[in-house]
């Protein structure tokens, strides 16, 4: 009967995204009187594992086989199928990142159950199933009801309170069975950028707009977000015109994010933007336009031109760090 | 080879969001009709695959769920470049009974490389392209950044937390792109439009599954407090505020 949660690690290890989820399919077995299990493939040592015990995992089945160092969502959606069909799962949680939005789809039809993607809440009625999530990219909420008897939630990122606790897991290994033809997709490569914050792990982003003017006048932004620990963003103009990487792209079409802290510097707040980081907990715009629409959507605002803001923001920021 | 593209047909990204029927459906009134930014770019990439010198792709076909209103969408689609069109009748209910149809149509008639946006700009599902693979028994290959087709073999992209990766997989398969496959969704031209009326587009009953998700609730986001503005001359003051008030440094 229990909740099934799949976590992901990265080279062995787990963050935060990990925890929250683990964090959430507790709060739903204490409401539905069921346990948590989680499943995770790939190889991570035994201290780690117990980690998300503190989270309220009772049990955690691992899977291990050397063709699962990489992500081949036949294979990863094949084994997750099998061990919600294996422990009588009624729901399976998975993050709303690249990984749970390659495999949740195809997890639902194989068990044939009713999805729910990027909900933000815990469910707000189990007879019937519904739970809200944001819709035309952050513009609405709306409530989704699953009808089937198996369910799945793939949660969206910052949504829900991490909780931990005293608590022991079981780990157990756990053997699919996966065939040959389960593995037709081949990684080639894999290249990773190392010592950079993620923008979607993020707690504080700074990001830059039009109105940085060109792509050689970024020092600044990269020397506040060094000093924040923060991670880069830009608007789709500058990831368009090639100053940035379109990685670094937030809004509509590129990433959606919800940080504590989203500087927006020199972004005008195009709609389409603005749908990718109002979810953000606090957001500070500075752009020379005072009736700029960014205006709208911040919590702080300075009328004023980037340029002359950033060094005096970045000296003001040392600062209080000192203090 | 041939390439399908399944398309949406979403609200212009501009869209003030309204609801009706008591907050229980989204109300169209006024609303102008787009294809969904990601599977633009999907065409965009389609075409310009099926432009290169020495390209190996026949024919690019645009798919479509829906109701007889997407079919300017569908048009607009031919229009921009797309050889021929299908259109399933059906109301997309959930993309579960989306992928459904889109399955039971591909299962007699086959294509190499299927094509769908990472997300749909109306209801954020991501969720189409995978279901689609499932109910195909086909490989997925998800946020895809970059497709290109050295001689035989298929290379993509593929965007991770933190990287990307170069995958190959052997056709059929289905890929779910995102930004980066392509960069500006082209215009279509006048001669493109004319050509679009000549163009099939081939409408096909639904023979696909029932939805196993609904929505019953919509709801706007509450509304923001003012924004406290600062004097670009006193710049502590925003990071005091930040500091002792936000409490986010």
């Amino acid at each position: 009967m229990s909740v099934l949660v799949y976590t992901e690690n990265w080279d062995g290890k787990f963050k935060k995204l990990s925890f929250e989820l683990v964090s959430y399919a507790r709060r739903i077995a204490d409401q539905t009187g069921t346990s948590v299990t989680v499943v995770s493939i790939g190889n991570v040592a035994e201290e780690e594992l117990d980690r998300l015990g503190r989270y309220g995992a009772d049990k955690i089945l691992t899977v291990n086989d050397p063709r699962l160092g990489v992500l081949i969502n036949k294979a990863y959606s094949s084994i997750i199928s099998q061990v919600a069909e294996k422990e009588g799962s009624k729901l399976v949680i998975f993050a709303n990142n690249f990984t749970g939005k390659a495999i949740a789809p195809r997890v639902s039809v194989k068990l044939k159950a009713g999805i729910a993607s990027g909900v933000n809440a815990i469910p707000s009625s189990y007879d019937p199933f519904t739970v809200s999530k944001k819709v035309f990219t952050g513009k609405a909420i709306a409530g989704v009801e699953i009808k089937t008897d198996r369910k799945i939630l793939t949660l969206f990122q910052n949504s829900v309170e991490i909780v931990e606790k005293e608590g022991k897991t079981e780990i157990e290994a756990f053997t699919p069975e996966l065939s040959d033809a389960e593995f037709a997709t081949r990684v080639l490569e894999v290249n990773k950028v190392s010592g950079k914050v993620l923008l979607t792990d993020a707690e504080v982003v700074v990001s830059g707009g039009r109105g940085m003017k060109n792509a050689e006048n970024w020092a600044p932004l990269e020397e506040l977000a060094s000093e924040l620990g923060a991670a880069l963003a830009c608007s789709r103009p500058v990831s368009d015109e090639g100053w940035r990487p379109h990685e670094e792209h937030v809004g509509q079409t590129g990433k959606i994010i919800a940080p504590n802290l989203y500087f927006a510097m020199g972004i005008s707040g195009a709609i389409q933007h603005l749908g990718g980081v109002s979810s953000s907990k606090c957001i500070v715009a500075v752009n020379t336009d005072k009736d700029a629409p960014i205006f709208e959507a911040a919590d702080y605002g300075v009328v004023g031109d980037v340029h002359k803001v950033l060094p005096e923001l970045i000296t003001a920021i040392r600062e209080i760090k000192a203090s | 080879m041939k390439i399908l593209v399944c398309i949406s047909n979403v609200p212009d990204t501009t869209t003030k969001i309204r609801f009706t029927d008591n907050n229980t459906a989204f109300d169209s009134t006024g609303v102008q009709w787009i294809i969904n930014p990601w599977d633009e770019l999907a065409l965009t990439r389609a075409l310009e695959l099926k432009e290169s010198p020495g390209g190996k792709i026949e024919k690019i076909t645009v798919i479509n769920v829906g109701p007889q209103g997407s079919e300017p969408t569908i048009r607009k689609a031919l229009a921009i470049g797309a050889d021929d069109a299908v259109r399933i009748d059906a109301t997309p209910e959930d993309a579960y009974a989306v992928a459904s149809n889109l399955a039971a149509y591909l299962k007699d008639n086959p294509y190499d490389i299927i094509l769908c946006g990472i997300d749909s700009s109306d209801y954020n599902g991501s969720l189409v392209g995978g279901m689609l693979a499932e109910f195909l028994q086909l490989p997925s290959v998800s946020s895809v950044s970059k497709l290109d087709i050295e001689g035989e073999t298929i290379k993509m992209n593929r965007e991770i937390d933190g990287g990307t990766e170069v995958i190959t997989t052997p056709v059929p398969f289905v890929a779910i792109v995102q930004k980066g496959i392509a960069f500006e969704p082209r215009i279509p031209s006048m001669r493109g439009i004319m050509m679009a009326r000549q163009k099939s587009l081939n409408v096909v009953p639904a023979a696909g599954e029932e939805a196993l998700t609904g929505f019953v609730s919509f709801e706007l986001p509450p509304a923001k407090a003012a924004c406290k503005m600062v004097d670009a001359e006193n710049i502590s003051e925003l990071v005091d505020l930040l500091h002792n008030e936000a409490k986010v440094i």
